[in-house]
């Protein structure tokens, strides 16, 4: 289990949803969607150091936090993602000064969104890791897959996200 | 610009009803800078139509389209097919728009996707806020450039009333301030404080929506019909 002590994120502590008991031969999918400069450099070096992590998440590489849109998640759950998170610098240390702030407030109301549809807001979480935090990364992606085993697999089918008839994007299948 | 907000999804889906086959038609001017129906927008709630209908096990195609203004026949000229393809236009602009696709294509019911609230401005980023109340007789000169009739809450002509607290509007103090505790600031800032003894009559609200249909004509712009 993740120490959620040391864990910067939006996931309440503590966390009603680790009171559910994990859904039965469920594996989740996961989109996470990793800043270039933290997550992403963290995701490397959990790898350098030979940290285990579910292999349920799909890494999603963007340039800062702040350019992740409402529409990059809600793609996300449409094309069947049973989880997405946002996994950018800490809070301060943002190389363009305010993504993640900006980040973390669009979490917030695409929480809103999803709950509309009747998706549970818990699927969607932010949270903050550093260049250094190797393990931390594989704290996250561990706690977050922990937690949609739990909240089950998403009512949205995995497929393809459509836009006007055309493909716009894909899920790597589960497999 | 004109202000408007989002209607809640289940309202939207209620609208929707048994329609398989829904244009979701965003409007490229007022309403996107407001972030009620420009064409991201459309794309949420697009995506959102997709998922809501996925998840009640229902066949939904969902086609999105933005258009620069809803409120100018031109703009339709590149949608014209799509909104006759569909079941349902779901139009995302003001109440104009979705009165003009009325117009203009008499065998579609457009539904409208969002409430158009008000005339105003974005105050600051995500804060949008009434200015304008289109009362068709400005009085602007008046209180140098704070208007009355939309930022009073009352729409007082000659100044506040007593629910005026240190600058706040008894209404919601937290979130609109006495207009006209602005008007007076500003009035003394300029050096017109003597502006205020002039006493505004009863307005004549004929030029706002108790006047009927506003209509305004340019008989120097209107179409030449020659006679064959």
């Amino acid at each position: 289990m993740a120490q959620r002590d040391d864990l910067i994120s939006t996931v309440p502590d503590p966390d009603p949803v680790m009171k559910l008991d994990p859904v039965p031969g469920f594996e989740p999918v996961i989109a996470s969607l990793c800043c270039h400069y933290c997550s992403y450099v963290a995701a490397d070096l959990a790898g350098s150091m030979r940290l285990q992590y579910p292999a349920n998440i799909r890494i999603i590489r963007v340039p800062c936090t702040g350019k992740v849109d409402i529409i990059h998640i809600l793609k996300a759950f449409e094309s069947g993602a049973d989880g997405v998170y946002v996994s950018g610098c800490e809070e301060g240390s943002c190389h363009f000064k305010i993504g993640n702030l900006l980040a973390k407030k669009r979490v917030y109301y695409a929480k809103k969104l999803i709950e509309e549809i009747g998706l549970e807001p818990e699927r969607l979480e932010m949270f903050n890791t550093a260049a250094s935090q190797g393990p931390r990364f594989a704290e996250v992606a561990t706690l977050m897959t922990e937690r949609i085993r739990r909240l089950g697999p998403s009512p949205i089918p995995r497929n393809v996200a459509f836009v006007n008839g055309e493909k716009e994007y894909e899920f790597v299948p589960d497999n | 610009m004109i202000l408007a907000e989002r209607k809640p999804l289940a309202e939207i889906i209620e609208l929707i009803g048994d329609a398989r086959k829904v244009l979701v038609l965003g409007c490229g001017t007022c309403v996107t800078v407001c972030f009620a129906g420009g064409s991201k927008e459309v794309g949420i709630l697009a995506s959102q139509l997709r998922m809501a209908a996925s998840k009640a096990g229902k066949e939904l195609e969902v086609v999105e389209e933005t258009i620069e203004r809803q409120c100018e026949d031109e703009f339709f000229e590149g949608v014209k097919e799509k909104i006759s393809d569909a079941d349902v236009v779901l139009s995302l602009a003001c109440g104009v728009g979705v009165q003009t696709i009325a117009e203009l294509f008499p065998e579609v019911v457009p539904l409208p996707g969002v409430n158009t609230t008000s005339f105003g401005r974005p105050v600051e980023p995500g804060v949008f806020v009434e200015y304008c109340a289109g009362c068709g007789d400005c009085l602007l000169a008046l209180t140098a450039g704070i208007c009355p009739i939309a930022r009073c809450s009352k729409s007082l002509l000659n100044g506040p009333c007593g629910g005026s607290e240190n600058g706040r509007c008894e209404v919601d103090p937290e979130n609109i301030p006495c207009a006209w505790h602005m008007i007076y600031e500003r009035l003394e800032k300029l050096g017109r404080l003597d502006w205020l003894d002039k006493i505004s009559e009863a307005k004549d609200w004929s030029s706002s929506a108790s006047g009927g249909v506003r209509i305004d004509i340019r008989e120097d712009l209107r179409e030449i019909k020659l006679e064959s």
